[in-house]
């Protein structure tokens, strides 16, 4: 893989330079995410149920954020996936294990083959037609979960099986505490896995791909190849969410597959900006909890505001709020470096 | 031998009809595809919406099916008009995934507005009395409303045939899906073209939403519910496509009513299957392009 080498010219400020390869490093918004996932293990005992909702949906996101953002696949179906990793999590750990972990690694192989597969035709074409195979395979994969009762439960969801303790140490308690920790050690692992991913060479030919697929072609780069691996992983990952969802909830309905989930995880991304996986932590947090509290409150107004900030968001902030947090923490620093 | 022949026949009514319906709402989205490039999500909501103000003339007005028709769609496409010149200028304006969030968000807004003002109950429209019943030739049975359906709405695609090929607005039209640019270099105002497109479009799926209450009935989720049907119903005929519309709704509807006659545990599985078959062989639609 050939190396991307930047000689910068003498006008070119070295604050530029160390802008673009940004991705790279730590900032302050990763330091204020973290920081505030643990303040809210110890201080905010009462909404654990709620932190692991939104983890869970930042895993989510971020899977959907290396399809879209970083390799330009527009999918409008990934609930599918994350559909797809809970089934499997709660089949295995009905009749095969209850083991929590190896139930994780079963919904994400699970989600994963079925991203390669479907890849194989979603990712010949682009652009609309994209987006409507991925919306009609949900759609799919939803009628199958629906009618095949035996196995899925239909529309009474899937229950009754039993998990484990993790480790054989840690048992889910019913105020969630366990599951919280559970969650959040997974998507520091999944986090760390996207980090590494989209720094890497293979990560640059994705965004190379996204931006010019032709020219990526021309350089030699087997673009299809390329890009079946990243759906696959971005597959696998959503896979991994739906499982643990499947795991600390002791259910599955069919509603982990819907299109409303698949639009509400792109929503996410939106607000917190896309080809950033700081999006997701950002859009993740911000959804879910106004929803949640939102939806307490009263459904319906609450889907009156959201379609209005949904176009307001679009119109005036595309590139969601992500870029603003970066530039108040810019800002900040560079007051302080300042006397 | 007699009552296969019986019950075939009936079931083709009873697929015709939902057929046509799926085709007035599709043949909207369709074009607005073909020559914004613009996925409408938003576009089933209008169709919900016409259902609604048809619900209302009726209820509050005491007026029939028939004459609540041409206001409801009226009322629909002024909506539309409206809509085309404020929001969606928006809309064109950014990305294809912004696009779709924005339709998304419209119809958020929609379904949020159809319940504070009709509640989440499920409404039908009622037959009128000329129309209730059967009609009963010797064995066979077929409902005069899914009869009076078909032809009415055969009529209508008619009509959109007889547009679209025959007058010098169709001309226009045909020449922006093809080559907007082109089309623009000759001196077609293509945003006018499409606007009138678009409104049409609305005003086609209020009479879809109208007449087809028995087939989709009428509630705050109509919009998201039957989009996931129409979407299928346009990849399969292919981008900007009415041909291909027209014969993937009623392929989708006689053969899904088919099925789920002779197998009924497998319910709509059979139309998916399908559906990923023609997809897997030509990604763009019967009659699309790349």
């Amino acid at each position: 893989m050939a190396v991307l080498k930047v000689t910068p010219s003498k006008d070119t400020p070295k604050r530029d330079i160390a802008a673009s390869f940004g991705s790279h490093r730590l900032g302050l918004s990763d330091a204020l995410v973290w920081a505030l996932a643990i303040f809210a293990y110890f201080f905010l005992g009462a909404y654990h149920q709620l932190g692991t909702q939104v983890i869970i949906m930042i895993i989510l996101a971020l899977s959907l954020d290396l399809a879209i953002g970083y390799s330009g696949i527009e999918s409008l179906g990934h609930a599918v996936f994350f559909g797809i990793g809970a089934y499997a999590a709660a089949l295995f750990a009905l009749n095969v294990l209850s083991e929590p972990l190896t139930g994780l690694v079963v919904g994400g192989l699970a989600a994963g083959a079925f991203g390669f597969v479907t890849g194989l035709l979603v990712l010949r074409v682009r652009g609309l037609t994209q987006v409507i195979l991925t919306i009609a395979i949900g759609a799919v994969v939803l009628q199958v979960a629906t009618t095949w009762k035996s196995v899925t439960g239909g529309d009474d969801g899937l229950a009754g099986y039993q998990v484990a303790p993790i480790l054989g140490r840690y048992s889910f308690d019913l105020y969630g505490h366990t599951a919280y920790l559970y969650s959040l050690c997974v998507l520091a692992f999944v986090f760390a896995l996207a980090r590494i991913l989209v720094n890497s060479p293979f990560g640059y030919v994705l965004r190379g791909i996204r931006d010019n697929d032709q020219r990526m072609r021309m350089l030699g780069v087997p673009v299809a190849a390329r890009l079946l691996l990243i759906y696959s992983i971005s597959a696998a990952i959503a896979g991994v969410a739906g499982a643990i969802s499947a795991q600390v909830t002791g259910l599955v309905a069919t509603d982990s597959l819907s299109f409303l989930l698949s639009g509400n995880v792109l929503i996410m991304l939106l607000i917190g900006g896309m080809g950033r996986l700081t999006g997701a932590f950002i859009g993740g947090i911000i959804f879910v909890i106004f929803s949640d509290r939102a939806a307490a409150i009263d459904p319906f107004n609450w889907l009156f505001m959201l379609g209005g900030l949904l176009i307001l968001a679009v119109r005036f902030t595309p590139q969601g709020v992500g870029p603003w947090i970066d530039r108040m923490g810019g800002y900040l620093l560079d007051r302080r470096r300042k006397p | 031998m007699n009552s296969y022949w019986t019950t075939g026949i009936s079931l083709l009514i009873d697929g015709l009809s939902f057929g046509m319906i799926l085709f007035l709402i599709s043949s909207g989205l369709t074009i607005t595809l073909g020559v914004m490039r613009l996925l409408n999500i938003a576009h089933c909501g209008f169709a919900m919406i016409g259902g609604y103000t048809a619900l209302s003339l009726v209820n509050h007005f005491g007026l029939g099916l028939l004459a609540a028709l041409p206001i409801a769609v009226a009322i629909t496409a002024i909506l539309g008009a409206i809509l085309e010149r404020t929001v969606y200028r928006w809309i064109y304006e950014t990305s294809a995934l912004g696009q779709i969030l924005m339709t998304i968000g419209l119809t958020f807004i929609m379904i949020a507005s159809i319940n504070a003002g009709y509640g989440s109950l499920t409404h039908t429209l009622p037959t009128p009395e000329f129309l209730a019943g059967a009609w009963h030739f010797e064995e066979i049975s077929i409902s005069a409303y899914r009869s009076f359906l078909s032809i009415v709405s055969l009529t209508i695609a008619g009509l959109i045939w007889y547009v679209i090929e025959q007058t010098d607005f169709g001309a226009r039209l045909r020449a922006s899906v093809d080559n907007p640019r082109m089309a623009r270099c000759v001196g077609i105002n293509v945003r006018r073209v499409f606007a009138q497109t678009f409104v049409a479009g609305c005003a086609l799926a209020a009479i879809a939403g109208v007449l087809g209450t028995q087939m989709l009935p009428l509630q705050p989720y109509y919009a998201t519910n039957y989009m996931v049907m129409v979407l299928i119903v346009v990849a399969v005929g292919g981008f900007g496509s009415l041909k291909g519309s027209l014969i993937a709704a009623l392929g989708y509807s006689i053969f899904d009513t088919y099925f789920r006659y002779l197998f009924p545990a497998a319910g709509a599985f059979g139309i998916y299957i399908l559906l990923a078959l023609i997809l897997s062989i030509r990604p763009f639609g019967l009659y699309g392009r790349a």
